[in-house]
């Protein structure tokens, strides 16, 4: 099963971080993707640029509007996400736990649907 | 003339015996496979080209001993230099056997190597990912692809299976007979796992991903090959190609789930069918029952009805309740209730599944939901059933089941 995880933070989260807290933040997200790589669970993902940099679009009556940003004040913003596959959720919350970004913030762990399907 | 299928079939097949004939000869789990694979690569390239070898297995082991000693010369040869101490491989490992002992090389290890790629210590993932390479022959990227992730955690997922091999000591022969049943029970789990992998699969996009389907048959057939009396194993492979033939009909052209009572069942292979019939049949006759075999012969009633209608629900009832003392589990209970409504009417399969609500292994799973809606429905009570449909599409997380699920309860939003 995939499972994607979403790590959420204000705007501005990890500058407000001590120096140390930083260097612990680093350190334990290299170690954390370097353990789950080598279990062969850990798929791919990305940190996310700041919210500042982002344009929103929106096609109505087949005219694109892009906006800038995708809200003005963000206040809870999706800072960065991965993709796991493994055996059930409570081994992809398992992971996540282990996280150090889920120290400092908040990650969400929700499954990837599957294009694939069973009769009913 | 020989085609690039003809030699990939032939060199899959050779796979696990070469890489048996390999590890026999010189230990090292781990790097035979490796040689083993480079030797299938260059034979791919070759063979096509300039013809299959007289004796293609020999061919095979000849070159992949050598990738191999080449490789265990080099890494005494580092070892030499970085340290001093004694190296680890003895000399006569290393070296091309005497002899007699060619003999060896006779023998079919492709049990043997399937009962070690499906060592209890590995996870089911790797499990998987060790089989499709080391018994099946399939490359790395063919393994990934099948799977939808990338070649890199593949290749890790195979590694670190390949290392837990060699650091757990785990040896090279048959499994003890006091141990050999379950073992075997662990080797049919993991090929029931690849099919299933393939099997949900639609079409189109995933054409990989539904070739393990293929890849499950063949290997259960060379089980079936070494095991021939085994009833469980026989048991499986009907049951794979009784549910297979269903391949055709299952699905609409545009990914859509079509539920088994409104399949054209003038689509299901007939073939196929007739296989699968004829193993249950010889398994039930002989063997001890099992599993594998009950789940089978329930297929096979289905295999039998020329419609829907014709499904003779009372025998799958039967076959329902022996599986259940037999073989337990809150999925069973699902699939035993549908029976049940069929045989004596929704609202006794309704108390059958109230069993289940307290069930941890199976509350709050969109299957639950999905027959409850069904019952619900068969019951007349429309409200409800919309309702359950709805909590099942929302639990489920495979796209054609949320269509089909959303598409039952918004028919009984409109029709009713």
């Amino acid at each position: 099963m995939k499972y994607v995880v979403l790590i959420y933070n204000n705007p501005g989260a990890f500058e407000a971080l001590s120096e140390e807290d930083r260097n612990v933040l680093s350190t334990e997200a290299d170690a954390f993707f370097k353990e789950f790589g080598e279990s062969g669970e850990f798929v791919g993902g990305s940190a996310l640029a700041d919210p500042s940099n982002s344009k929103t679009v929106r096609v109505r009556d087949g005219v694109p509007a892009v906006t800038d940003g995708p809200f003005a004040e963000a206040k809870e913003q999706l800072a960065g996400y991965y993709v796991l596959d493994c055996e059930n959720i409570d081994r992809a919350t398992e992971i996540a736990a282990r996280d150090p970004a889920a120290k400092f913030w908040a990650v969400e762990v929700r499954p990837i649907m599957d294009t694939a399907g069973t009769e009913m | 003339m020989i085609t690039h299928a003809g030699v990939e079939d032939q060199l899959r097949r050779l796979a696990p015996q070469v890489l048996g004939a390999l590890v026999r000869r010189y230990g090292h789990f781990d790097l035979s496979e490796d040689a083993v694979q480079e030797a299938l690569l260059a034979a791919a390239m070759q063979w096509p080209e300039q013809g299959v070898p007289e004796n293609p297995r020999g061919w095979l082991i000849t070159v992949a001993s050598r990738r191999l000693t080449d490789e265990l010369r080099s890494e005494q040869a580092r070892r030499r230099r970085e340290d001093a101490a004694a190296a680890e491989v003895p000399a006569d490992k290393a070296v091309a056997p005497a002899p007699g002992e060619e003999q060896l090389l006779d023998q079919d290890d492709t049990l043997t190597l399937l009962f070690l790629c499906c060592h209890p210590a590995l996870s089911p993932a790797s499990q998987i990912a060790l089989t499709l390479r080391a018994v099946g022959g399939l490359t790395t990227a063919q393994i990934a692809s099948a799977f939808l992730v990338p070649e890199p955690t593949m290749a890790q997922r195979i590694s670190r299976a390949k290392q837990r091999i060699k650091t757990t000591g785990i040896p090279f022969h048959l499994p003890p007979e006091p141990e050999r049943a379950e073992r075997l029970r662990a080797v049919l789990h993991v090929l029931y796992l690849i099919f299933n992998e393939g099997y949900t699969a639609s079409s189109g996009p995933d054409l990989l991903r539904s070739e393990l389907t293929t890849e499950a048959i063949r290997l259960n057939r060379e089980v079936r090959r070494l095991l021939p009396d085994d009833g469980e194993v026989a048991g499986l492979l009907a049951l794979m190609l009784l549910t297979d033939a269903r391949r055709p009909a299952r699905t609409r052209p545009d990914g859509a789930l079509i539920p088994l009572a409104e399949q054209d069942r003038e689509l299901w292979y007939a073939d196929s069918i007739q296989e699968g019939l004829a193993l249950v049949t010889g398994a039930l006759a002989q063997a001890p029952i099992g599993p594998y075999q009950l789940q089978a012969a329930i297929a096979a009633v289905h295999a039998e009805a020329a419609r829907a209608e014709d499904t003779d629900w009372a025998q799958i009832l039967a076959l329902y309740e022996l599986l259940e003392r037999i073989s337990p589990n809150p999925m069973v209970t699902l699939n035993h209730a549908v029976a049940v409504a069929m045989v004596r009417g929704p609202e006794a399969a309704l108390d059958l599944l109230e069993t289940l609500e307290t069930d941890d292994r199976i509350a709050g799973h969109h299957r639950l939901d999905a027959v409850r809606a069904h019952l619900l429905e068969m019951a007349g009570d429309y409200d409800a059933a919309r309702s359950s449909y709805r909590a099942a599409a929302r639990r489920t997380t495979s796209l054609p089941e949320q269509r089909y699920l959303e598409a039952r309860a918004a028919r009984l939003a409109v029709g009713r």
